[in-house]
């Protein structure tokens, strides 16, 4: 008989709708209020609430700590190459009306999406990171240690 | 108005009274869980004053993740802070007073609030609300502003939290494998040991030091090199 299965219950339930929730929090970014940053940070959220109701190493299998790895820097390169690509259409560094030749205001619109997918891999991996960091170095704790 | 007024007071309240718990209170375990509670409150009051998409913030980084970053730090220090001798408190009393003697001091000069001419309403706050509709065509001028007007900020922001990532996984590893990483320098293990905190559980008592056995090696690999370095003058 495991432990907690309430919380295991709950957690199964709830986690699928909170990454759900990270990607509405995404890409509504535009017409409501969020981003990049709130839905990096629920997206880490979610798989941090299934590290703490399954354990790490299930955490670790899910997400592997080199997605991660690699996530963190995607994400960064995401968001400066999009500055790199709008300087070679002619335009300055981040300015993404030159996107789209003619459609300014739709090169905004893709820039603001690339941008932002950027921040979101970057927070959500070096929230992840920070946590896989912190969390791989304890020992696991008996019920009677909290 | 008077409404929300009221709800504001409530929250400040209810803002100062966690805070003093937190300053009261030696447990950290309970420290952390108030300092959730504290951000949950703070984004409820930031939502009463229609700053959404901080208060968004505030709920999802200070209520959820920091508290869980937190508690993994406390489990790696401790568990009860010491308390502080009576004569350390004054120093920081004394500063702490001084800052808000200075802060009341300044709120004279702080507009009123919900005052539509304050000066971040009147520059280019007034220039993005007008030129989002016509130039970006989306609906929310914070992510036009966060995202197109002050993209230089924003990158700069992700490359912030990109550094403090590497800074972690560069101290700890990702694994918790930092100190698990053993130099051999010239063909010698120096230590034998992984680090204390990565270690799944204590080492049996019978165990060798950590210290001896290296600390032997380091010894005899310096005293054989300069007997090989006469060796090899002696043959040629």
């Amino acid at each position: 008989m495991t432990p907690h299965v309430i919380l295991r219950i709950i957690a199964k339930f709830l986690i699928p709708l909170i990454a759900l929730f990270a990607f509405y929090v995404q890409f509504h970014g535009d017409f409501g209020p969020g981003g990049g940053f709130q839905a990096g940070v629920i997206l880490a959220a979610s798989v941090i609430l299934y590290a703490l109701i399954f354990g790490l190493e299930a955490a670790k299998e899910a997400i592997p700590p080199s997605w991660v790895r690699i996530g963190m820097s995607l994400g960064v390169l995401l968001y400066g190459g999009t500055g790199v690509v709008t300087w070679m259409l002619g335009g300055e560094f981040l300015n993404y009306s030159v996107l789209i030749d003619g459609y300014p205001a739709k090169g905004q619109h893709y820039g603001i999406i690339a941008v932002e997918l950027g921040v979101l891999l970057a927070v959500a991996s070096v929230m992840l990171a920070i946590f896989y960091a912190f969390g791989s170095r304890q020992p696991d704790l008996s019920e009677e240690d909290w | 108005m008077a409404s929300t007024i009221l709800l504001d007071i409530g929250f400040m309240a209810m803002l100062v009274v966690v805070a003093f718990a937190i300053v009261r209170l030696r447990s950290l375990f309970a420290i952390v869980m108030l300092q959730g509670v504290y951000s949950l409150v703070s984004a409820a009051w930031f939502v009463s004053l229609d700053a959404v998409d901080v208060a968004f913030t505030e709920a999802a980084v200070g209520a959820g993740v920091s508290t869980v970053l937190m508690l993994a730090a406390m489990l790696l220090a401790d568990r009860e802070s010491r308390p502080v001798p009576l004569g350390r408190q004054i120093g920081p009393l004394l500063i702490v007073v001084f800052a808000g003697l200075a802060m009341f001091y300044a709120v004279g000069d702080m507009p009123a609030y919900g005052d539509a001419h304050s000066p971040a309403n009147s520059y280019v706050g007034h220039d993005y609300l007008d030129r989002t509709a016509e130039e970006i065509h989306i609906p929310n001028v914070v992510t036009a502003v966060l995202a197109s007007y002050r993209g230089y900020d924003t990158f700069g922001e992700a490359v912030v939290v990109f550094a403090a990532g590497l800074g972690v996984l560069l101290l700890l590893g990702l694994n918790g494998n930092a100190g698990r990483w053993r130099a051999k320098p010239n063909g010698v293990r120096v230590s034998k040991q992984a680090a204390p905190a990565a270690r799944k559980r204590p080492l049996p008592a019978d165990a060798p030091q950590p210290m001896s056995a290296p600390a032997a090696t380091i010894m005899t690999t310096r005293a054989k090199k300069p007997a090989a370095k006469k060796k090899k003058g002696g043959s040629s």
